[in-house]
C-alpha cells in the first residue's frame, strides 16, 4: 500500500508555464469556426492567435503537430469523480452540502480524464434525494491541490433529482430503515415546490429586513438558513440548476415547476426521454446533457435511444454528452461518444464534437472561458494521432492553461521508471520482512 | 425496416421463392480467413456461401444485389452476453440470469432466452449475428448457449444449445479498504471462506468423476443426479468450461483446475496477465477478452492497460476473442475491436477476435465465422470499416435471409421525430 502511495507520488506534474507555445501543422478543429490546417499560438496560459501561418516569437517552444488533430479540451458536463463522497442521501433536501469541500485531488480518475483528453469536468452531488448538494466545476489539472483544480469564476450549481433514484429510499427502503419520502414522482414535485415556496418566503425575509434597515427602522435579520441559501441564489439566477430526469413527464413537470418559480434549468441531466417533450424543452431553454447510447439499466431508461442527443439538436435544444462516471471510464472516450450522434442521427462532425466541448461550456455558463479554439480563450487543448471522431484516436497531448499536463510519449517512459521504483520499494519490503526485525526508530523530541 | 423493405421491393420479381438464395455482386469481400477482394462477387445459395471471386459466376434467375461502395464481412459473434436473459437490469422480474446456489450446471440458459427481447434487434442493427448467452453467479452457473439474433422461438435461434459450462473463480471478498462495502468480513474471514469455496469446487469436480465412473460401471442402485449429468461432457471434454477469472491468483487456479481435471477451459476477462501469460500460451488456453473499456485494475497501472491487454495477448500467441459481457453493451463490440487496434492489436486480429476466432472458440467454425465456401452465410453489409464508430451497417443476412434491422430505437426516433 505504501509502496503504492510512493508510486502515485512519481506521475508528473507540470513545472511552471511555458510563456509561449506554438502548436504547428495541426489539423485545428476549432469547432465554432471552420477546421483549418495550421498552427495555434499560446501565449501566457491563453490562446493568442491562430491561422494557417502564425509567426513564432523567438524563444517559443514549439510543438510540431504533424498529421495531428487539435481540439478544445474536451467538456464534461455530469460526472462524480475526484470527490470523496457523493450522496448526502439521509434527507430528501440536502442543499446546504457541497461538493467543493470533499474536492479529492489525489483521485486518479482525473489523470485518467485528462489522458482521455478531459480537460474541464463539473463534479455533481449525486441523485439519492430531489434537491441535493452543491456542484464543483473543476480543470482535470492533475497534479494540484483541490483548490487548484477548481475552475476559477465559474458560476456554482446545485443538483436536483426525479425519478427513479429520489423516490427509491421511499418506495423502497433499505431492511429495518424507515421509509424517507418521497416514493413517488408526485412526492419529488412536491418535495422541491416545497423547497423552493421556503426558499421564497426566505428570501422575502431578507428583502424585508433589508427595506427596514434601509429606512433605518429597526430590524432583526432573519435566521441564516444554509439550505435555503442555495436555493434563493437558483431563484436569483446566480446558481445553476441541474436537474436530474429521466421520463417525459418528470421532464415537463420540472419545466413548468421552473418556470412557475421564475427559474432557468441550466441543463436537465440525462434527460434520456428528452426527445419525446423535444419542443417543450426548447421552448423552456434548458439545456439536455445525456448519455450517447446507454438504455435498460432501469425502467426510467427503457425507452432510451442513442439518437437523443441528435433528435434534440434539430429541435433547437443546447445538448451536450456526459459520463456520469464515478471512476473515468466513459468520460476518456467521450470523442467517440460524439462520433455516435454520426452514426445515430446524422449529425456533422462540428455538431457532433460540439457536444463534447462548446456546449457544455454554454450550459456551464464558461463558454466566454472554454469549449472552443479562439484568440482570448484559454490554452485548454488536445492533440489527437487521428481525427477525434475516429474510434482509433489516441489522445497525444493535452494542454491546460497553456501547460502541458498530459504527454503520451512520457506517460510511457514514466510508467517504466514508476514501475522500477515500484519493484525496488517491493523487493526492500520483501527483504526486511525476511530480515531480523529492527528496533524502532528513537522517537523524536516533541 | 426501410432497407430491407426495399432491398425485398427490388428483388421481389427475382425471389423465385428462395429468400435465401442471392448474389452481392460489387461489392469488397472481407472474406477474415482469406484476402479481401475488391469489386467481387458473393453468391450465396440455400442460405450457404456458394462462391466468392473477383469473377465468381452467378445462377441464372438468382436475385442480385448491387454492392457498389459496399463492404461484406461475417456476421459478429459476442463471446459472452446476457442477451435475452436479462431485459431490464435493474427489474429483478425480468432478468433470468442468476439462479439460487453455487453449483448448477444443469441450467441451461437457452431454454430461457426471450426471443422478442427488445436487445436482440437493437444488437442486431450493430452487425452482431450471434452471441454467447451465458447464466452467470455461483461457482457453476450453468451451461452458456451460442444463439442466433433471430428467429420465432429460441429452438429457431439455436446454434449450440450447450456452448460453453459457464464458472466463475472464487475470489477474496475482504472489506475493510476504502470504498469497499459495508458488511464485508475481515480478510482472515474471507479468505478462510475463499479456501472452503474453491475445495468444494474440486469436491463437486471429484463427486462428478466418481458419477461418471459409477454410471459406466452400472452400479447398482444407480440414481441419475441432474447436476452431475450436466458435468459429463465437460469431463469428458465434449464442452468447454468459460472461466470468469481477472486476478492472477483467479487465473492461476483456473489453470490448476483445468490441468487437475483435463478439462477444456476457455478464459474469460482475464486483467491481471503478466505473471501467467506464459501458461496460458502453453496450454493453448483461449481467451474471451474483455470489456476493454474499462478503467484498468490498479491505481498505478498505465492509463491504458485495458486498452493494450488484447495486444499484448496476442502478441504472446493467444488465441482472442471480444465479448461485451453485457446486454444494452453488446452493439458497442466493434468499438472495443477498434480500441484494442489503436493500443496494439494487427487490425486483422481485431477483426478475427469478433468473427472467426469466436467461431474455432466455441466449435462452429466449419459453419460460421469466415466468408468461406461452404459455411452459413451470417453476413454484415456496411458501407465502411465495421470497426469505427461512424460505420452503418446496411443489410445482415443470417442464414442467408436478409434481417430486418428496424428496432424498438429507431422506431421511437422516427416516432417523435415526426412529432408536430
Amino acid at each position: 500500500m505504501r509502496a503504492l502511495a510512493v508510486a502515485a507520488c512519481l506521475w508528473w506534474v507540470p513545472a511552471g508555464a511555458a510563456e509561449v507555445i506554438v502548436i504547428r501543422n495541426a489539423r485545428v478543429l476549432p469547432v465554432t469556426r471552420p477546421a483549418f490546417q495550421g498552427a495555434v499560438l499560446v501565449r501566457d496560459g491563453r490562446i493568442a492567435g491562430m491561422g494557417e501561418k502564425v509567426a513564432a516569437p523567438p524563444g517559443a517552444t514549439v510543438i510540431d503537430a504533424a498529421g495531428q488533430y487539435l481540439m478544445p479540451g474536451i467538456i464534461d458536463a455530469h460526472l462524480h469523480i475526484a470527490a470523496e463522497s457523493i450522496n448526502e442521501g439521509s434527507i430528501s433536501v440536502s442543499s446546504m452540502v457541497r461538493i467543493e469541500d470533499v474536492v479529492n485531488p489525489e483521485d486518479i480518475s482525473i489523470y485518467r480524464a485528462l489522458a482521455g483528453g478531459v480537460t474541464t469536468v463539473n463534479v455533481l452531488h449525486g441523485s439519492a434525494n430531489s434537491v441535493g448538494g452543491t456542484c464543483a466545476i473543476i480543470k482535470t489539472r492533475w497534479g494540484k491541490d483541490a483548490e487548484g483544480l477548481l475552475f476559477s469564476g465559474a458560476k456554482p450549481g446545485l443538483k436536483f433529482a426525479l425519478g427513479e433514484n429520489p423516490k427509491r429510499a421511499g418506495a423502497s427502503p433499505g431492511r429495518g430503515t424507515a421509509p424517507r419520502y418521497p416514493a413517488t414522482r408526485m412526492g419529488v414535485e412536491d418535495v422541491i415546490r416545497q423547497a423552493f415556496t421556503e426558499a421564497r418566503q426566505y428570501r422575502e425575509a431578507w428583502r424585508a429586513y433589508e427595506t427596514k434597515k434601509a429606512r433605518n427602522e429597526t430590524a432583526v435579520p432573519p435566521r441564516r438558513d444554509l439550505k435555503l441559501e442555495p436555493l434563493v441564489e437558483v431563484l436569483e439566477g446566480r446558481r445553476r440548476a441541474h436537474v436530474h430526469a429521466y421520463r417525459a413527464d418528470e421532464i415537463l413537470m420540472a419545466l413548468r415547476l421552473a418556470e412557475e418559480f421564475g427559474f432557468k434549468i441550466a441543463t436537465l441531466d440525462h434527460g434520456l426521454e428528452g426527445y419525446k417533450v423535444a419542443r417543450e424543452i426548447a421552448r423552456n431553454g434548458a439545456g439536455v446533457t445525456t448519455f450517447s447510447d446507454w438504455w435498460s439499466y432501469k425502467v426510467e431508461a427503457y425507452d432510451a435511444i442513442p439518437y437523443n442527443a441528435a433528435l434534440l439538436h434539430r429541435k433547437g435544444v443546447l445538448v451536450s454528452l456526459n459520463s456520469d462516471d464515478v471512476s473515468a471510464e466513459l468520460t476518456a472516450r467521450l470523442n467517440t461518444e460524439a462520433a455516435k450522434t454520426i452514426r445515430y442521427g446524422g449529425l456533422s462532425e462540428d455538431e457532433a464534437l460540439a457536444l463534447i466541448t462548446i456546449n457544455p461550456a454554454r450550459q456551464l455558463e464558461i463558454d466566454r472561458r472554454v469549449g472552443s479554439i479562439e484568440p482570448g480563450k484559454d490554452a485548454d487543448l488536445t492533440l489527437f494521432d487521428k481525427h477525434p471522431l475516429s474510434a482509433y484516436a489516441r489522445v497525444q497531448k493535452v494542454l491546460i492553461d497553456g501547460q502541458v499536463y498530459f504527454d503520451r510519449d512520457r506517460a510511457a517512459s514514466e510508467q517504466a521508471e514508476r514501475e522500477r521504483r515500484k519493484k525496488a520499494l517491493l523487493e526492500k519490503m520483501e527483504k526486511e520482512k525476511a530480515g531480523p526485525v529492527k528496533p524502532a526508530p528513537a522517537r523524536r523530541p516533541q | 425496416m426501410r432497407a430491407a423493405a426495399l432491398l425485398f421491393a427490388c428483388l421481389a420479381p427475382l425471389l423465385a421463392g428462395s429468400e435465401d438464395s442471392f448474389a452481392l455482386r460489387n461489392i469488397t469481400i472481407h472474406p477474415v480467413s482469406a484476402p479481401e477482394i475488391a469489386a467481387g462477387t458473393l453468391v450465396v445459395v440455400d442460405g450457404r456461401i456458394a462462391a466468392l471471386g473477383a469473377s465468381a459466376a452467378v445462377p441464372r434467375g438468382l436475385r442480385v444485389i448491387d454492392g457498389k461502395g459496399l463492404h461484406v464481412y461475417p456476421g459478429i459473434i459476442d463471446s459472452l452476453t446476457q442477451i435475452g436473459l436479462s431485459e431490464i437490469s435493474a427489474v429483478p422480474a425480468t432478468v433470468d440470469t442468476t439462479e439460487v446456489g453455487d453449483f448448477n450446471p444443469q441450467l441451461r440458459a437457452e431454454i430461457a432466452i426471450n426471443p422478442a427481447s427488445e436487445h436482440i434487434p437493437v444488437t442486431r442493427a450493430a452487425g452482431i449475428t450471434s452471441v454467447i448467452a451465458g447464466p452467470m453467479g455461483g461457482i457453476i452457473s450453468g451451461q452458456a448457449a451460442l444463439v442466433h439474433l433471430d428467429g420465432w422461438t429460441w429452438e429457431e435461434m439455436d446454434i449450440r444449445r450447450s456452448a460453453a459450462m459457464m464458472l466463475t473463480i472464487p475470489v477474496i471478498q475482504a472489506g475493510g479498504g476504502r470504498g469497499s462495502p459495508p458488511g464485508r468480513p475481515s480478510f482472515a474471514e474471507a479468505r478462510r471462506n475463499y479456501e472452503k469455496k474453491l475445495a468444494e469446487l474440486r469436491d463437486f469436480f471429484e463427486a462428478a468423476r466418481r458419477y461418471r465412473q459409477a454410471r459406466l460401471a452400472g452400479q447398482a442402485g444407480f440414481k441419475t443426479d441432474l447436476k452431475f449429468e450436466a458435468m459429463l461432457p465437460v469431463l469428458e471434454g465434449k464442452v468447454p468450461v468459460v472461466a470468469r477469472a481477472t486476478r492472477e491468483r483467479a487465473v492461476r487456479e483456473a489453470l490448476k483446475l483445468a490441468g487437475e481435471q483435463k478439462i477444456r477451459l476457455i478464459l474469460a476477462g482475464p486483467r491481471e496477465v503478466e505473471g501467467v501469460v506464459k501458461e496460458i500460451r502453453e496450454h493453448n488456453i483461449p481467451v474471451i477478452l474483455g470489456p476493454t473499456h474499462v478503467p484498468p485494475l490498479n491505481e498505478d497501472d498505465p492509463y491504458d492497460r485495458s486498452f493494450t491487454l488484447p495486444g499484448e495477448l496476442y502478441k504472446a500467441g493467444i488465441k482472442l476473442a471480444f465479448a461485451s459481457f453485457s446486454t444494452s453493451g453488446a452493439r458497442n463490440l466493434p468499438e472495443q475491436a477498434a480500441t484494442a487496434v489503436a493500443y496494439g492489436l494487427p487490425y486483422q486480429e481485431g477483426l478475427k477476435a469478433l468473427t472467426l476466432n469466436a467461431a474455432e472458440i466455441w466449435g462452429v467454425a466449419s459453419e460460421y465465422g469466415s466468408i468461406a465456401k461452404g459455411k452459413w452465410a451470417d453476413l454484415m453489409v456496411t458501407d465502411g470499416d465495421p470497426l469505427e464508430t461512424r460505420t452503418q451497417v446496411k443489410h445482415l443476412f443470417i442464414k442467408g435471409r436478409a434481417v430486418d434491422l428496424d428496432n424498438k430505437h429507431r422506431r421511437l426516433y422516427q416516432k417523435y421525430l415526426a412529432r408536430p
